[in-house]
């Protein structure tokens, strides 16, 4: 049976269109920027985000994605009454939007904390402190990332 | 479950901040990852690390997949009074591993 060149590339393009909708359901979808904002969103509430008081602590050029430190200092007085009341930690392009959700009080004297973070790919990484009058702070900072976390096989 | 390094100072002034470094040993495995068999590898981490200053918490975190492997936290607090800092990480299949340190404050 003959095929005429329609039939062939008809074909052709189903068969591309299934490898494409079979490595979207094998492989985790990334992040995207709006689902990180719908994170944003279940971890603060409605409260808007404002810049500043935050500072996001990550090297700008990372070698290996898998352990990257990062520290965020939040400036606060951290009395009774004026203090943080928790720090998030987002990112854009990892599998899941939320990195670490950090909650404090005024026992902890100093708003700061440090850990060792997974990037899958270079993004914007963005911090945000709660204060205890109901107020959002945030700060972000774009990282490129040379060796992805995420994609290597194990041994 | 695993074996975690504790580092608090010994002693304070009272009112002084201090800083408390963990690390506990835990591969952190995503869920992402696809092993040798094709099969993906089932997702393990320690989703919850709690401080309590003589029953008091001072510092909760929620660990994410994203948080590297050996988990590593370093924070603060206020040396109010002599006793002991607890700490508890739990993973994702309800087990939990707690460590102590004490601390004396002049």
């Amino acid at each position: 049976m003959r095929h005429s060149r329609r039939q062939i590339l008809q074909a052709a393009g189903a068969i591309a269109g299934d490898i494409g909708l079979l490595r979207l359901t094998v492989r985790p979808a990334a992040a995207t920027p709006e689902m990180m904002q719908d994170a944003v969103r279940s971890a603060i509430g409605e409260a808007p985000v404002q810049k500043g008081k935050v500072k996001l602590d990550l090297p700008p050029l990372v070698e290996n994605g898998n352990s990257v430190p990062c520290t965020v200092t939040v400036e606060s007085p951290m009395t009774k009454d004026d203090f943080v009341k928790a720090i998030h930690i987002f990112n854009e392009k990892n599998p899941q939007p939320n990195v670490i959700s950090v909650k404090l009080g005024p026992r902890a004297g100093r708003a700061a904390f440090s850990t060792r973070i997974r990037l899958a790919d270079s993004q914007t990484v963005t911090a945000i402190a709660e204060m205890s009058d109901g107020t959002c702070w945030s700060d972000d900072i774009y990282v490129i990332v040379t060796l992805a976390a995420c994609i290597e096989e194990p041994k | 479950m695993a074996r975690a390094l504790i580092h608090v100072p010994p002693t304070a002034k009272r009112g002084e901040v201090i800083e408390i470094k963990t690390l506990i040993s835990h591969v952190m495995e995503t869920g992402y990852r696809i092993g040798v068999t094709g099969e993906p590898i089932p997702r393990d981490i320690i989703d919850d690390f709690v401080c309590t200053y003589n029953g008091e918490e001072v510092f909760r975190a929620t660990l994410f997949p994203a948080i590297a492997a050996n988990p590593f936290i370093t924070f603060y607090t206020v040396a109010t009074e002599s006793g002991t800092l607890t700490f508890a990480w739990t993973d994702l299949h309800g087990a939990t591993q707690v460590q102590s340190a004490p601390i004396t404050v002049e």
